[in-house]
C-alpha cells in the first residue's frame, strides 16, 4: 500500500518540478494519440453520418461488424501494423516501422471503429421528426446531416473522447510498432510498462496519475469547446 | 455560433494537437544534437535491465553523429527484428542461433564484446537442495523435487526464445531431458514470457528458482532487494558471451553497414573494453559485464572474434 502512497507523492513531484523527461514523455503521448484522434474524427465522422444517412443493403451487418470491431485486441491490430510497415512487409519501403508516425497510424486505426461505431449511434439518437421538418421545410441532404449532427453534438463529442481515451491509454500496439525508443517512440503507457518490469513501481504509478491528469485537462477543454 | 459546432471542435482538436506538438518536439529543451540519422540497434534484455545502455549509448551518439535508437528485444525477437531488416544491427547471446542466422545471409561481421555467467537462483532454504551441484543435476533435482512438491518447489522460466532461455533448453538437454517434456511436466514449472528483469522480480514473488545471468542478478538485488539468493553458479555451461552482429546490407539494402561497424569495431576498442570492465563497480562491488578479452577458458570465442577489426564494406 506504501506503494500508492509514494506513487502520488512521486507524480506530484514529478509534475512540480517539470522533469524533463517525464514532461517530454507526456508531450509525446498527448501529441501522438492526439494526432491520431484528429485523422481518424476527420475520417470517421463524415463516413459515418454516411453509413448513417444512407440506405443500402447490407447495412446492418455493417454496422454489427464495426461494432464488432470495439473490442479488436490494441496487440492485434499492433500485430497488423508491424507486418504492413516492417522493412519487409508490404509498405516497409517507407521506413516508418519504430517511428512516432506509425504510433499514429496504428492508434487511428484501433479507434476507427469506435469513432464510426458510436457517432452511429449518436446520429440514430436524434429524433426522427426533425429530419423530416427539416426535409419539410426544403432542407437540402447535406442541410439535414449538419443539422442532425448539431443535434448530435454531445453524443459525438463523447465518441471523440472515448476514442481518445483508448488511443492514449493502449499499450500493446505503442509498443509492438513503437518500440519504446528513449527520446523517440517511448510513450506514458509503454514507459509504464518498462518502469514496471524494472521494478520501478513509484515511477511507474506516478506515470498512470500523470496520464489521467493528461486526460482530465482533454475532457475538460473539449467540453469547454463544446460548451461554446 | 451553434452552426458549425463539430467543426470548431475539429478545430480545437487541431490546436490542441499542434500544442502538444509543440510540447512532444522541445528541440530547445533537448540539445542533444541535431538528429542527424537515426541508427537502430535491438538488445538483449539483459544490458539494458543493467543500465548498460543508457551509459553508452550517449557516448556513440556523439562519436559517431547519430541519433541511436534502442529496441528492448530478448534475441529470439532481435533476430526476427534482423532478418525483417527493422534494425541495422543486434546485439544478443545465442551462439546457434547466431551462426544459423549468420549462414542464412542475414548478419555478417559479429564479434564478441563481453561476457559473464548465469546462475541459478533461488529460496535461500533451498528445498530441492541443489546446492554444491552442477548446472545439469541441479535441473535434475528440480525437476524432481517440482513433481514431488509442486507448492514449495517451482521454477519459472523466460520462455521467450531468448538467449538466456536457449541456455536454459541447453542445460535441460545436458542433463538428459526433452525440454517438450519438462515444460508440460506440471505447474511447478512456469513460463512467463518477460524479459530478465521481470523475470527475476516474478520469480522473487514465488520464491521459486530462476536461471539468470549474474549483471541482471546483482542490478536487481541492489534495487529491488531480491529475496531468492545464487545458489549454483561454477559451471563451465554457464559461460555467457555477447556478440554484436551487422545487418547485412545484401539482405536488407537499407541497413546502414557503417554506422554497423563503427558501433562494432567501438565496441570492441579499448576504450569501450574499459568501461565494460569497470561499468557498475561502484554500485555492486565489482563490474556487472567482463570485456571479452579475458575470456580464457573452454567455449571461449577464438581470439580474432573479438581482436580483427570489422572490415570497411565496399559491396559486392
Amino acid at each position: 500500500m506504501t506503494e500508492l502512497w509514494e506513487g502520488l507523492v512521486t507524480a506530484v513531484k514529478l509534475i512540480i518540478s517539470l522533469d524533463p523527461e517525464v514532461m517530454q514523455i507526456a508531450g509525446r503521448s498527448l501529441a501522438i494519440s492526439l494526432t491520431a484522434s484528429l485523422l481518424a474524427s476527420l475520417a470517421c465522422i463524415p463516413l459515418a453520418s454516411l453509413i448513417h444517412f444512407r440506405s443500402f443493403p447490407g447495412k446492418r451487418v455493417l454496422v454489427n461488424i464495426i461494432q464488432t470491431l470495439f473490442s479488436v485486441p490494441t496487440v492485434v491490430v499492433g500485430l497488423f501494423v508491424f507486418v504492413l510497415f516492417s522493412s519487409a512487409g508490404p509498405l516497409g519501403g517507407l521506413s516508418l516501422i519504430f517511428t512516432p508516425t506509425v504510433m499514429v497510424i496504428g492508434q487511428a486505426i484501433l479507434i476507427t471503429p469506435i469513432l464510426l461505431g458510436l457517432t452511429i449511434s449518436a446520429l440514430s439518437g436524434v429524433d426522427r421528426a426533425l429530419v423530416d421538418t427539416a426535409r419539410a421545410l426544403g432542407a437540402s441532404g447535406g442541410q439535414t446531416a449538419i443539422i442532425i449532427l448539431r443535434e448530435a453534438r454531445y453524443a459525438v463529442l463523447a465518441a471523440v473522447i472515448m476514442a481518445f481515451g483508448r488511443a492514449i491509454s493502449e499499450v500493446g500496439l505503442a509498443i509492438m510498432v513503437g518500440g519504446n525508443i528513449r527520446g523517440f517512440t517511448r510513450v506514458i503507457t509503454t514507459a509504464i510498462a518498462l518502469e514496471t518490469s524494472k521494478g520501478e513501481l513509484e515511477l511507474a504509478l506516478a506515470l498512470g496519475i500523470i496520464l489521467l491528469a493528461i486526460a482530465l485537462i482533454v475532457n475538460f477543454a473539449l467540453n469547454r469547446i463544446q460548451q461554446r | 455560433m451553434k452552426r458549425n459546432i463539430i467543426v470548431v471542435i475539429l478545430a480545437g482538436l487541431v490546436v490542441i494537437s499542434l500544442l502538444a506538438g509543440m510540447v512532444g518536439c522541445p528541440s530547445t529543451e533537448y540539445p542533444l544534437h541535431d538528429p542527424l540519422v537515426r541508427f537502430r540497434i535491438a538488445t538483449t534484455t539483459s544490458l539494458y535491465d543493467t543500465g548498460l545502455w543508457y551509459h553508452l549509448e550517449p557516448i556513440f551518439e556523439e562519436l559517431a553523429n547519430v541519433e541511436m535508437d534502442i529496441v528492448y528485444a530478448g534475441t529470439g525477437i532481435a533476430l526476427e527484428y534482423g532478418r525483417r531488416g527493422d534494425v541495422d544491427a543486434i546485439i544478443v547471446h545465442d551462439r546457434a542461433r547466431e551462426d544459423e542466422f549468420i549462414a542464412d545471409g542475414y548478419g555478417i561481421n559479429r564479434r564478441n564484446f563481453a561476457y559473464n555467467f548465469f546462475l541459478i537462483a533461488g529460496p535461500a532454504s533451498d528445498p530441492a537442495g541443489i546446492m554444491g551441484s552442477t548446472a545439469a543435476e541441479a535441473f535434475e533435482k528440480l525437476y524432481d523435487a517440482g513433481l514431488n512438491d509442486p507448492d514449495t518447489v517451482k521454477f519459472v522460466s523466460r520462455g521467450d526464445d531468448s538467449g538466456t532461455h536457449a541456455k536454459e533448453k541447453l542445460i535441460w538437454s545436458q542433463a538428459g531431458f526433452d525440454y517438450e517434456e519438462v515444460r508440460n511436466s506440471g505447474q511447478w514449472y512456469v513460463e512467463v514470457g518477460r524479459g530478465m528483469g521481470p523475470t527475476l522480480l516474478m520469480a522473487n514473488e514465488m520464491q521459486a528458482y530462476v536461471l539468470a545471468d549474474i549483471s541482471t542478478f546483482l542490478a536487481y538485488n541492489l534495487k529491488s532487494g531480491l529475496d531468492i539468493v545464487p545458489i549454483v553458479d561454477e559451471d563451465p555451461i554457464f559461460l555467457n558471451v555477447y556478440a554484436a552482429i551487422a545487418i547485412n546490407p545484401e539482405a536488407h539494402p537499407g541497413a546502414k553497414i557503417d554506422i554497423a561497424n563503427q558501433l562494432i569495431n567501438w565496441l570492441i576498442s579499448a576504450e569501450v573494453q574499459d568501461i565494460i570492465g569497470t561499468y557498475g563497480s561502484v554500485e555492486y562491488g565489482r563490474s556487472l559485464f567482463l570485456p571479452i578479452a579475458g575470456c580464457d577458458m573452454p567455449g571461449c570465442p577464438p581470439v580474432e572474434d573479438y581482436t580483427l577489426p570489422v572490415p570497411e564494406y565496399t559491396g559486392n
